[in-house]
This record gives structure tokens, C-alpha cells and sequence, in this order.
């Protein structure tokens, strides 16, 4: 069996906003550049994505809205017609074909499944999904149709697995987190930048699920200005114990690469430690409790050409069992692509030390992620301790 | 506000006529704090609390069913010099009466008939609906001087964007009294382009705002 396989196709890149976007799939195309490269990735490890079928959508999402959002897309609808539906508005606004882009995310996301759940390859990921703002009824966020609740449903339904699902992007998972809020056979754990300033908001430690998935849903709020070691340190400790005390059959792994400090859209401090670390941990927790089973989406990351490509190359390598890339990027890779950015790139994987003036409060900061950490988890303390 | 708005409804009520046992059992049953007594017509009439029983009696009268406290009356023991509010009152006016009076707890009554109960717990509840996300949004802060037409100022260029406010505070700033910071929740993941038009309208955008840290 494959170690891993990549899921990809360009008509994934027909999910496009406008070129002035935050939302730029480009990520895509700079990623896989960087992973063949460093001969990390060859055509014979891509599978294609393919459109979710309507039926499929419908898993997760009101017939209603996906009748909105194809005829949205064929430009038979105004924003104002729309706005109800989260669509054409400035964060999500409408685009040509905006039903068959987003479905060849969800379908991407559905070939990962089927490729690890038919024992293809131990892990999979498809980085064009990972939309985890989008719900039922209603766009949001930049997320249309939410490949991940849809790919929950799917593994629930055609497989029956208990999955555990881990968003470590720096917007809260609020998307995934509704779908499965009283269902006790899916666990979301979400790690995010505290909801006081950031979207959505939600994301709480007390959001813990509801009827029979009481219990199932964690959330892990951490302060803007939060660092590396602080958030490794909940990270570490987070998956660790809900892994433990959940014991899925599937991992599946939201991986926004927002959280970076270069991140326009964010507060928190992470540099490209945490994004070589997390999906390590991810790896190791899938072969102890799944026997390997993990499936990863991309989600969130917004500075396209110093964070992201880096970033997500990590969880490929990681999958495959190569060392974490270290030293110097490729020089073709710099070259070829130093002239499209508008910043400048960071030639090596490790992020310059320093990469920020530090932080004044910083202790302060890191007694309060530790005291949420503890509050998190005090569900499964609790539990632990009756049994 | 008014008080109607967010008062419960559902009530559950005693009897003078019940035993401190049974409003014992009933708190403990129904995780409740505060159980209003009526008469036969629903006359409101006393008011038990937990720290009436506290003072009354002690938990362990549960399990001692031979105890002499547990078989004691209601009426014995209630509140009798209520405090009460009416339906038509504003949140605002019953918050100042809970913090004034000490109180966690107002019946609330029309024509001498218990119709509602408001409780401490409903009042910060009422406080986390004004000041939280119940729909996906992003916040921003900002510091105004204190002068009339600044927040249609700052609105026009949320208007500008299409963008949704969902709820807007104003407050004070603890730092200097001629400046106030103006808390707006709205319906967007992106407000790099709302800050940088607020910015531009040389509005001084807090976001997010801890004190110590500039960004």
C-alpha cells in the first residue's frame, strides 16, 4: 500500500473570488512546485479530485441553497437576491460556475476518503478543501459548500467510522463544529485565535456539544500574540488527550495555515515550528489509534507565497515518512516564483530568528492559554476520573 | 429591552402549605435557586431561596427524614418582604435594582398574579446576547473622540462595504475621558479593507485592542 496520496486537479483552481481575493487557490500550484522540486512529489502519487454529486452535497447543505448557489453561478442572480445565503457579499461574493468549483473541492475531499477507506494509500489529502466556515444553509467565511461536514457524513454513512476531526486553523471551525454538535460519533477539536476580535466569534471552551454528543466537541481558544511554544504546548497536549479519550477509527486533519505571524488576516504569532510539528503529531496519534488512517484538507493561510507553500509541503513529507525538509528552498523554485510576489520570499524552510520584535506580555499570555488548556479539558478529567 | 422580553415563563412553584423538604428536593431536582410560593389563585405570596434554606436549615435534612427542620412549613421560612418588578420594566432599571438591593433573584407580577421570574443568571445571559457572536463575525475597536455625528462617521464606511453590523457598543476609555472606544461586531472574515478605510478617515482602529501590545 501507498503512503500517501495527493489529490489535485486544476479545475480545483476555478474556486476564485476575484484576483484581489485573500482566498487564492494559487497556493496550490506554488505547493505542489515546491514539493516536485525537492522530489518529494511525482505524477504517480496524484490522484484527481471529481465533482461531488449533488446527493453528496446534499449531506450537509439544504437542496435549497445548492439550487442558489448553481444559479448564482450561471449569473441568474443578483447579490440581492442572494445576500440571504451568505453569497455576494464582500467576503464571499458570487463567481462564473461557483457550484462546479466548489463541488470539485468537496469531491477532492471525497477521493481523499475513498482512497485511504479502500485502503489506496494509509493517509490522503486533498489541500483545495478544508472550508470549514460554510454552513447548512448559508455561505460564510470565503466557504461555500464545507467539504469537510460533507466528507464526515460520507465516512459516517458509507463507512460507519467514529471520526475525530482536528481544525488548527487560526479561524475557529464553527462549519464542522454545528454539523456534528450532538452526533456523539464524530469529535471536532478546534484550536483557533479566540473569538473577542476574530471571526467567527464562536469557539468558546463551554461549546462542548449538545444531546448525545455532549462531550464530543472541543474547543481550544488561544490569545492574539500567541507564540510557537504556547501553542505547541496546547496542541501537543489538546490531540493527545482527546485522541485517548475518543479513540476514533479515522483522523481527519483541517490544516489553515493562518496562524503564521506574517498572516494578514490574524494575531497569533506561529512560525514555520508549528507548522512542521503539527502534522508530526497528527502522523504518530494516526498509526497508534487508527492504524494509519488520516485524512488532511488545507483550509485557511492568506500570505500565499512566504507561509503557505512551506507550510503545507510539511504535511505531504510528513505522510510519506521523509525527514522535515530543512535548509535552503530550491533555487528554480525562488526564482521562478520571487518575480510574481510582491513581498520577498523566505529561501529557507526554517523562518529567519528572530522574525518578530518580541512580544511584551508574552508570560502572561502563556499562564492564560495554559489555564484555557486546563478548562478544555476538564470534560475529560472529569471522565477519566469516574472510570 | 423590557422586562417581558426575556423573563421565564415556565415557572416552578410551592405552596405555603409545601415542607422545606420538598423545596429542598424540588432545587436539587430541577437545579434551580429560587422558587417562588403562591397561594391556590397564583397570588404570588414568599419567596424561597437558597440561602433562605441555608440559613434555615441544613443539606443533610434531606437524607434525615426524621429531622424536625425538614418537616418545618414553607411559610415559616419564606421571604415575605418581597421585592417584585413588572413586565413592562426596563432590563436596564431591574439590572441597577439587582445590583443595588443585593438580590439574584425578582418575581416578576401584573394584577397581584406571578407571570415570570428573572434571575441573575438571565440578566448575564441577556449581557452575553448583546455582547456576543451568536452569527459568525469579526470585531473591531475603535477609539473616537467624544463629539456628535462620530458614529455615523464610522458606520457610513461599514454601509460603503456592504457589510452587516450586528451590534455596536460604546463605552468610555478608561485612559483619557474626551475619547470613547466603539466596540462594532460585524458579518465579515475579511475587515482589512473596512480597517483600511477607517484608517484613512484617520480613525484610530484598536484591533485587536490589549493593552501593552501595539501592533
Amino acid at each position: 500500500m501507498k503512503n500517501a496520496l495527493f489529490v489535485y486537479s486544476p479545475e480545483q483552481l476555478g474556486y476564485k473570488f476575484s484576483e484581489s481575493h485573500p482566498f487564492n487557490h494559487k497556493r496550490l500550484i506554488l505547493t505542489m512546485d515546491l514539493l516536485k522540486k525537492i522530489n518529494a512529489l511525482n505524477d504517480e502519487d496524484i490522484i484527481p479530485a471529481r465533482m461531488a454529486t449533488d446527493e453528496e452535497i446534499a449531506l450537509a447543505h439544504d437542496k435549497k441553497y445548492i439550487e442558489i448557489v448553481k444559479q448564482a453561478g450561471k449569473g441568474l442572480l443578483t447579490p440581492e437576491q442572494t445576500v440571504n445565503y451568505g453569497i455576494g457579499t464582500e467576503d464571499t461574493p458570487i463567481f462564473h460556475n461557483m457550484h462546479e468549483a466548489s463541488s470539485m473541492l468537496v469531491g477532492g475531499t471525497l477521493q481523499a476518503v475513498d482512497a485511504v477507506m479502500q485502503g489506496k494509500s494509509k493517509h490522503a489529502v486533498n489541500l483545495g478543501g478544508g472550508l470549514h466556515h460554510g454552513f447548512h444553509g448559508r455561505a460564510s467565511g470565503f466557504c461555500i459548500y464545507n467539504d469537510s461536514s460533507v466528507a464526515i457524513h460520507y465516512l459516517r454513512k458509507k463507512y460507519n467510522v467514529r471520526v475525530l476531526y482536528i481544525d488548527t486553523d487560526a479561524h475557529h471551525g464553527d462549519g464542522v463544529q454545528w454539523s456534528f454538535y450532538d452526533d456523539p460519533n464524530v469529535c471536532t477539536l478546534s484550536i483557533h485565535e479566540t473569538g473577542r476580535y476574530l471571526f467567527p466569534g464562536t469557539g468558546n471552551v463551554t461549546e462542548r456539544g449538545s444531546g448525545q454528543g455532549y462531550g464530543t466537541t472541543f474547543n481550544f481558544p488561544i490569545d492574539a500574540f500567541t507564540e510557537d511554544e504556547s501553542f505547541l504546548m496546547v496542541y501537543e497536549q489538546a490531540i493527545r488527550e482527546v485522541f485517548e479519550f475518543f479513540k476514533p477509527d479515522v483522523v481527519f486533519t483541517q490544516n489553515g495555515a493562518d496562524a503564521h505571524y506574517f498572516d494578514p488576516l490574524t494575531h497569533l504569532y506561529g512560525t514555520m515550528n508549528i507548522y512542521r510539528e503539527i502534522p508530526k503529531l497528527a502522523h504518530k496519534l494516526a498509526h497508534e489509534y487508527c492504524d494509519g488512517r488520516w485524512i488532511a484538507v488545507g483550509g485557511g493561510g492568506y500570505d500565499i507565497w512566504r507561509v503557505v507553500p512551506r507550510a503545507w509541503s510539511y504535511i505531504w513529507t510528513e505522510m510519506n515518512d521523509f525527514p522535515s525538509p530543512t535548509g535552503p528552498l530550491p533555487k528554480d523554485w525562488l526564482e521562478q516564483w520571487q518575480n510574481e510576489s510582491p513581498v520577498p520570499l523566505i529561501p529557507n524552510w526554517e523562518d529567519p530568528n528572530p522574525l518578530y520584535e518580541p512580544i511584551p506580555r508574552k508570560a502572561e499570555i502563556e499562564e492564560k492559554n495554559a489555564q484555557m488548556l486546563q478548562k478544555a479539558l476538564h470534560f475529560i478529567h472529569g471522565e477519566m476520573k469516574k472510570n | 429591552m423590557i422586562v417581558e422580553e426575556i423573563m421565564k415563563t415556565t415557572l416552578i412553584t410551592l405552596l405555603p402549605s409545601n415542607t422545606v423538604k420538598e423545596a429542598l428536593q424540588l432545587m436539587k431536582d430541577q437545579q434551580i435557586r429560587h422558587i417562588p410560593i403562591v397561594d391556590k389563585n397564583q397570588k404570588l405570596v414568599g419567596l424561597v431561596t437558597s440561602n433562605t434554606l441555608k440559613n434555615n436549615v441544613s443539606w443533610n435534612a434531606l437524607e434525615d427524614t426524621k429531622s424536625f427542620v425538614s418537616e418545618k412549613l414553607i411559610e415559616d421560612i419564606m421571604i415575605k418582604d418581597l421585592i417584585t418588578a413588572h413586565p413592562l420594566d426596563f432590563v436596564e432599571e431591574i439590572a441597577l435594582t439587582f445590583y443595588e438591593m443585593k438580590i439574584s433573584c425578582l418575581p416578576i407580577v401584573t394584577g397581584g398574579q406571578l407571570v415570570g421570574l428573572v434571575t441573575a443568571s438571565d440578566l448575564l445571559y441577556t449581557y452575553i446576547e448583546l455582547t456576543g457572536a451568536n452569527k459568525p463575525s469579526s470585531k473591531i475597536d475603535i477609539r473616537v473622540e467624544d463629539r456628535p455625528g462620530i458614529l455615523s462617521d464610522i458606520l457610513f464606511v461599514f454601509k460603503k462595504h456592504k457589510a452587516n453590523v450586528l451590534s455596536v457598543l460604546l463605552f468610555p476609555d478608561s485612559k483619557n475621558e474626551n475619547y470613547k472606544i466603539v466596540t462594532i461586531r460585524v458579518q465579515i472574515l475579511n475587515p482589512l479593507s473596512i480597517i483600511k478605510d477607517l484608517k484613512k478617515e484617520k480613525f484610530d482602529v484598536l484591533w485587536p485592542n490589549l493593552p501593552g501590545i501595539t501592533q
